[in-house]
C-alpha cells in the first residue's frame, strides 16, 4: 500500500469543501505536524486523526516527543508533535515517510528532515512570521532553511499562520494549532461538522468563549487554505460501519486492566509505561480498585504479589529498567506459584538507554531475567486492540496456572492511536470471587497434578488451608526441603505447567502464502509493518510470507513446520543484531536478535535476522528492502 | 444488643483456640538460647488471647533467622525474599482488611536491604504489626556487621572492627512522617514483650516494635550488661501504656512515666546512649491509615466495571454514521 503506487489522479467526482476546486483522490497520506513543545501540535495531530477516523478512514498516529519537558524553543532537539497516517482502508502501522509536513518553525522542520522522516518532494507548510523576526539571526536562519528546502526539491509553502490568527485572538501562539487543523481539514476535504464537533470535544471543559474562539480559528484556517492553497486531497473511505473506539496502547492496557477484573495495580513511575497508570489512576477507583504508587519498582512488584497471594490477582506495570529490578520478586512468584501479571512497555536499553523511544530489547530478560529456572508465560501485543484484550487473557492464564505472565508492549504502541472494534463487555472477563471455602482435610498446598503440574492454591482466609508459603525449595506441604528429589519435583511441576499451557496454544495462520522463498517471523508491535511489507513484496511477485507470534514463551507448536515450507527464514525485530558487514563479526560470534536466537536454539533452523535499534518503529519500506536484499543474495544476484 | 450477644455466643462456640492451635508441625530450628523463641511464644500467646482465627492471620517475613518465624506458626505464612516483607504485607492488607497481618524481620532485612520499605511502611501507616528482631548482627549468613552493629564489632566482614556508628531504628522510625506507634522491648523480659505486642496489635495503624534479641551464637553476652544491671533498662509506663506489676517494679526500679503522645520526649528516650528504654515510646491512633484511605467507596462489581468501561469507550467512541447524534 505505498502512496506512490496507489496515488491516482482522478477527475474529482465531488466538489471540494466550500469551493469547487478539484480534489486529488489518494489512498493514503502521512502528515506530520511539528512545533516547539507546548504549541499544541500534538493536539492538532490527534484531532486530525480523530476527525479522519470518524469519517471512516484508517488511521495510525504516533507522537513526536522531545526528551525534555521544556526543551529550548526553536531547536532541532525540541521538535514536538504528531505524525498521522490516514488511509482509505485499515492502517496497522506508522508507514514510511511523510507526504506533508506542517512546521511551526524551521528548526523543528530540520529535525524531521535530518531524521529522514520526510519523503523527497513532500509538501511543507511553514509558519512565515520568522522572516520578519526582530532578531536578525532568526530571520536569517529561517530564510536559509527555506532556500535549502526548496533547493532539495521539497514543495515549500510559507503560511502566515500568526498573522491570520491575530485577526481572531490576541496571542496567536495559542490557537495556531486550531488554525492549522482547519487548514488540514480543507486540504484533506474533511467534514466540517465533524471538525467543529472535535474542537468542541477537546475544549469541553472550557467556557463557551474559548470554544467559540477556537472554532473561529478552525474555520479561518479552512477558509484561508481554500482561498490560498492549490492543494486538495480526498481519501475515499467507506463510512464507519461498526462501533469503534480510538485510543493509544497504554490507554488500552489500562482499560484492559479494568476489564480483567484485577483490583490492584502497583507501579512506580517510569517512561514510557507510566501513562497507562496515569489513565488507570483516573478510572480505577470508580470501580472500587486501587493504583498503588510504590516507593520503588521492587516494592511495586512485591505489593502486587502480596495482593495476588491474598486472592486479588494484581498487575505491575513497568518498562525495561523496572523489569530488571523486579526480577527477584518475579522469581518468588514463580517459586511460590502466585499468579501475577507484569506489563513491560519496552524502551531502548540497556541502562537508561532511550527512555522515550521504542525497542524490542527485553524479550530475553522477560524470559530468562530471573535467576535459576523460572518458567513464566511471555506474550507480546501487536496492536492497540491487542493491548486491551491481552490483559484479560493474561489474568486468566495467571490464575489458571498460578503463573507469572509478562506482557510485552513497547513505546511505539504506548502512544500510537488506532481505532478498533468497540469491545462488548463480558462478565467472564472478570476474576471469580476469592475462594474462602474450607480446605478439605489432608489437602496439601502444593499437591501438583501429574498431568498439568497445577496445584490448587490455598488463599488466606480459607479455613484449614494454613501453610507457610516460601521462596525456598519446598515439598507438597510447603515445608522447606533441601532434598534433591523434592527440589526437582518442584522444578518439574513448575515447568509442566508451562508445557500444559503450551498445549492450549494455536499458531495463527501464515500471512501471505503457505510456502515460498522467504518467511519473515516477528513478534509485538512490528506486526503491521511486516505484513504491509509482505503485501508489497507479494504484489511485486516475490514469494514472501510472514508469521507473527503472540506467545514467545511457550511458543505454539507448528512453527517448525511452517519454517520448513520456506527456503529461508528471517526474523524482523526492532532490536540489536550484529551486522555481518562488520569485519569483526563472523558466524562464530554474531549475536542474533532475540527471537532469531530462540528459534535457532529450539528448532535447529538457520534463522537469519534483520532489524535495528534506532529507537524508531520499523518501517514497511525498510522491511521490504531488507527482505528483497535477502532474496537477491539468495538468488545470487549481484547487488 | 441481641445481635452482638448472639455474635459473641457464636464466637464462644466456634473459637476456643489454645496455644497449640498456633503451633505448626515444624519444630523451631533456631539455636539454643536464641531470643527469637521468646518472640514466637509471645506471638502465639497473643493469637490465643485474642482468639485470632488462624486462617485470618498472616505472618509475613523476609530472609534471615527472624524471618523463619512464619514457618513455626499455624497461620497463613509468607516467607518471601530478603528485605521485601513489608511491601508484600501491604499488598495483602490493601484488599483484605479482614486479615490480621504481622511482619517479622531482622536488622539486616529491615534496616539494610529493606530500608526503603521500612521508611515507606511507616509513612503508609497500614493496619499491621511489625516486629524487628534486632540482634545487631547477620546471623543466617554467619556473622557479618549489620546496620545496628556497635562500632568496633569484629565480624567476618569487619575483622578489625565495624568502622561506623550504628543506625538507631527507634530515632529513625520516630522521624518518619505519619509514624503512629513505636515501641521497644527486650527478649529477656517476656512479660513486657507480650504486653507491648498486645498494645501494638490493638493500635490502629502501623505498629513498629523493635525487639533487642539475643544471638547466642554470634553475639554471645552482647546484651549481658543490660540483663545484669536492671538500672540500665528504663521502663516507660503510662496510664495509656504499660502498667507494671509490683513484682516487676521491684526489679526494674528505673521507671519513667512517659506519655506516648510526647514526641519530643520519645526522641530523647530513643537516643539515650547508655540506657535501653522498654515500653511504648510513641503512640498516636489518629494518623490516617493508607489501607483505609484507599479502601474505595464501593466494592468492585461486574455491573460497575461494565458501566465505567462503557463511559470510557463513549469518550473515545466512533459510531456508524446513522447512530451519530
Amino acid at each position: 500500500m505505498t502512496s506512490e503506487s496507489t496515488q491516482v489522479l482522478e477527475k474529482p467526482s465531488e466538489a471540494g469543501p466550500g469551493k469547487s476546486r478539484p480534489a486529488e483522490v489518494i489512498q493514503e497520506h502521512i502528515v506530520e505536524i511539528v512545533s516547539d513543545s507546548g504549541e499544541g501540535a500534538q493536539r492538532c495531530g490527534q484531532s486530525l486523526a480523530s476527525i479522519s477516523a470518524r469519517m471512516g478512514m484508517g488511521i495510525w498516529t504516533v507522537e513526536i516527543i522531545p526528551a525534555e519537558i521544556q526543551p529550548p524553543k526553536r531547536s532541532v532537539a525540541g521538535a514536538s508533535g504528531n505524525r498521522v497516517r490516514m488511509a482509505a482502508g485499515p492502517v496497522t502501522n506508522i508507514g514510511d515517510k511523510a507526504d506533508l509536513v506542517v512546521a511551526f518553525n524551521e528548526q523543528v522542520l530540520l529535525s524531521r528532515l535530518r531524521a529522514g522522516e520526510v519523503k523527497p518532494g513532500a509538501t511543507i507548510l511553514m509558519e512565515n512570521a520568522w522572516e520578519h523576526d526582530r532578531d536578525a539571526s532568526i530571520a536569517t536562519a529561517y530564510l536559509k532553511v527555506c532556500a535549502e528546502v526548496r533547493e532539495q526539491g521539497y514543495k515549500l509553502i510559507e503560511v502566515p499562520m500568526e498573522a491570520e490568527c491575530q485577526k481572531f485572538v490576541p496571542d496567536p501562539r495559542k490557537g495556531k494549532n486550531m488554525f492549522v487543523l482547519g487548514m488540514l481539514c480543507a486540504i484533506y476535504s474533511l467534514d466540517h461538522d465533524k471538525a467543529q464537533a472535535q474542537v468542541r470535544y477537546i475544549f469541553a471543559k472550557k467556557d463557551q468563549r474559548i470554544i467559540n474562539a477556537n472554532i473561529e480559528l478552525l474555520d479561518a484556517g479552512r477558509e484561508w487554505a481554500e482561498a490560498n492553497l492549490d492543494l486538495a486531497y480526498k481519501i475515499p473511505a467507506p463510512p464507519v460501519a461498526e462501533k469503534q473506539v480510538v485510543m493509544n496502547g497504554n490507554a488500552a492496557l489500562a482499560l484492559g486492566t479494568v476489564a480483567s477484573g484485577m483490583e490492584v495495580c502497583a507501579m512506580y513511575p517510569i517512561t514510557p509505561a507510566t501513562s497507562a497508570s496515569h489513565y488507570l489512576s483516573s478510572i480505577f477507583e470508580k470501580v472500587g480498585c486501587v493504583v498503588h504508587q510504590a516507593e520503588d519498582e521492587i516494592s511495586a512488584c512485591a505489593f502486587a504479589i502480596g495482593s495476588s497471594y491474598a486472592g486479588k490477582c494484581a498487575v505491575t506495570i513497568t518498562s525495561g529498567p523496572g523489569l530488571s529490578l523486579k526480577q527477584e520478586a518475579i522469581g518468588l512468584a514463580v517459586m511460590s506459584e502466585i499468579p501475577l501479571v507484569v506489563i513491560n512497555v519496552q524502551r531502548g536499553g540497556p541502562s537508561t538507554g532511550l527512555p522515550t523511544k521504542v525497542e524490542q530489547g527485553d524479550l530475553m530478560s522477560a524470559m530468562f531475567g530471573t535467576h535459576g529456572d523460572a518458567p513464566k508465560v511471555v506474550m507480546a501485543v501487536s496492536s492497540i486492540e491487542d493491548c486491551f484484550h491481552s490483559v484479560i487473557t493474561a489474568r486468566k492464564i495467571a490464575e489458571t496456572f498460578n503463573m507469572v505472565v509478562v506482557i510485552l508492549s513497547d513505546a511505539a504502541l504506548a502512544t500510537a492511536q488506532q481505532p478498533f472494534k468497540r469491545p462488548e463487555f463480558r462478565s467472564d472477563w472478570l476474576a471469580p470471587p476469592v475462594n474462602q471455602s474450607a480446605v478439605p482435610d489432608h489437602a496439601r498446598p502444593y499437591d501438583w497434578d501429574e498431568r498439568t503440574g497445577i496445584a490448587t492454591r490455598f488463599i488466606p482466609g480459607q479455613p484449614n488451608g494454613m501453610h507457610c508459603l516460601t521462596g525456598l525449595a519446598h515439598d507438597r506441604d510447603s515445608h522447606v526441603a533441601y532434598d534433591p528429589q523434592i527440589n526437582e519435583e518442584g522444578l518439574l511441576n513448575r515447568s509442566r505447567k508451562l508445557a500444559a499451557f503450551q498445549k492450549t496454544l494455536r499458531l495463527e495462520p501464515v500471512h501471505g502464502g503457505d510456502e515460498g522463498e522467504l518467511l519473515l517471523l516477528g513478534w509485538g508491535s512490528t506486526r503491521g509493518a511486516i505484513q504491509e511489507a509482505v503485501g508489497r513484496l507479494r504484489a511485486e511477485g516475490h514469494k514472501v510470507s510472514s508469521q507473527h507470534l503472540q506467545f514467545l514463551q511457550p511458543m505454539a507448536s507448528g512453527i517448525d513446520e511452517v519454517m520448513k515450507r520456506f527456503d529461508r527464514v528471517m526474523t524482523i525485530e526492532n532490536n540489536w543484531n550484529d551486522p555481518v558487514s562488520d569485519p569483526l563479526i563472523d558466524n562464530d560470534n554474531r549475536r542474533y536478535s532475540h527471537l532469531a536466537m530462540l528459534l535457532r536454539s529450539r528448532w535447529l533452523v538457520d534463522v537469519d535476522c534483520w532489524g535495528n535499534a534506532r529507537g524508531q518503529p520499523l518501517k514497511p519500506s525498510e522491511i521490504h528492502d531488507a527482505a528483497l536484499a535477502k532474496l537477491n543474495l539468495a538468488r545470487g544476484d549481484a547487488q | 444488643m441481641t445481635a452482638s450477644m448472639s455474635q459473641s455466643l457464636a464466637q464462644m462456640v466456634q473459637t476456643d483456640y489454645e496455644i497449640g492451635d498456633y503451633q505448626s508441625s515444624i519444630a523451631p530450628r533456631w539455636c539454643t538460647g536464641c531470643g527469637d523463641t521468646a518472640i514466637l511464644t509471645a506471638m502465639q500467646r497473643l493469637c490465643r488471647d485474642e482468639q485470632l482465627p488462624p486462617e485470618k492471620t498472616v505472618c509475613v517475613s523476609g530472609i534471615g533467622c527472624a524471618s523463619r518465624l512464619p514457618h513455626y506458626m499455624n497461620a497463613y505464612g509468607f516467607h518471601g525474599i530478603h528485605g521485601r516483607a513489608l511491601p508484600i504485607a501491604e499488598g495483602i492488607k490493601i484488599r483484605r482488611p479482614d486479615m490480621s497481618v504481622f511482619v517479622t524481620t531482622g536488622d539486616g532485612d529491615c534496616c539494610s536491604i529493606g530500608a526503603a520499605h521500612w521508611l515507606h511502611a511507616v509513612r503508609y501507616n497500614m493496619n499491621m504489626t511489625m516486629l524487628l528482631h534486632d540482634n545487631n548482627v547477620y546471623g543466617l549468613t554467619k556473622k557479618q556487621a549489620s546496620p545496628t552493629s556497635p562500632k568496633g564489632l569484629s565480624t567476618n566482614t569487619t575483622p578489625t572492627g565495624a568502622s561506623l556508628n550504628p543506625l538507631n531504628p527507634l530515632t529513625v522510625t520516630l522521624g518518619i512522617a505519619n509514624v503512629s506507634f513505636v515501641a521497644q522491648v527486650v527478649d529477656w523480659i517476656p512479660e513486657l514483650l507480650y504486653e507491648v505486642l498486645q498494645k501494638a496489635y490493638h493500635h490502629k495503624g502501623f505498629s513498629f516494635i523493635r525487639i533487642l534479641q539475643r544471638c547466642p551464637n554470634f553475639m554471645d553476652h552482647h546484651f549481658d550488661a543490660w540483663m545484669q544491671d536492671p538500672a540500665r533498662t528504663r521502663i516507660l509506663t503510662h496510664g495509656d501504656g504499660l502498667r507494671l506489676r509490683p513484682e516487676m517494679s521491684r526489679v526494674y526500679k528505673n521507671q519513667e512515666t512517659h506519655d506516648p503522645r510526647d514526641m519530643a520526649r520519645a526522641l530523647a528516650l530513643a537516643a539515650m546512649p547508655d540506657e535501653v528504654p522498654v515500653g511504648i515510646l510513641y503512640s498516636n491512633p489518629d494518623v490516617p491509615c493508607y489501607d483505609e484511605l484507599r479502601a474505595g467507596e464501593r466494592p468492585s462489581t461486574p455491573a460497575l466495571v461494565e458501566t465505567v468501561l462503557n463511559e470510557e469507550f463513549d469518550k473515545v467512541g466512533i459510531w456508524p454514521a446513522e447512530e451519530e447524534a
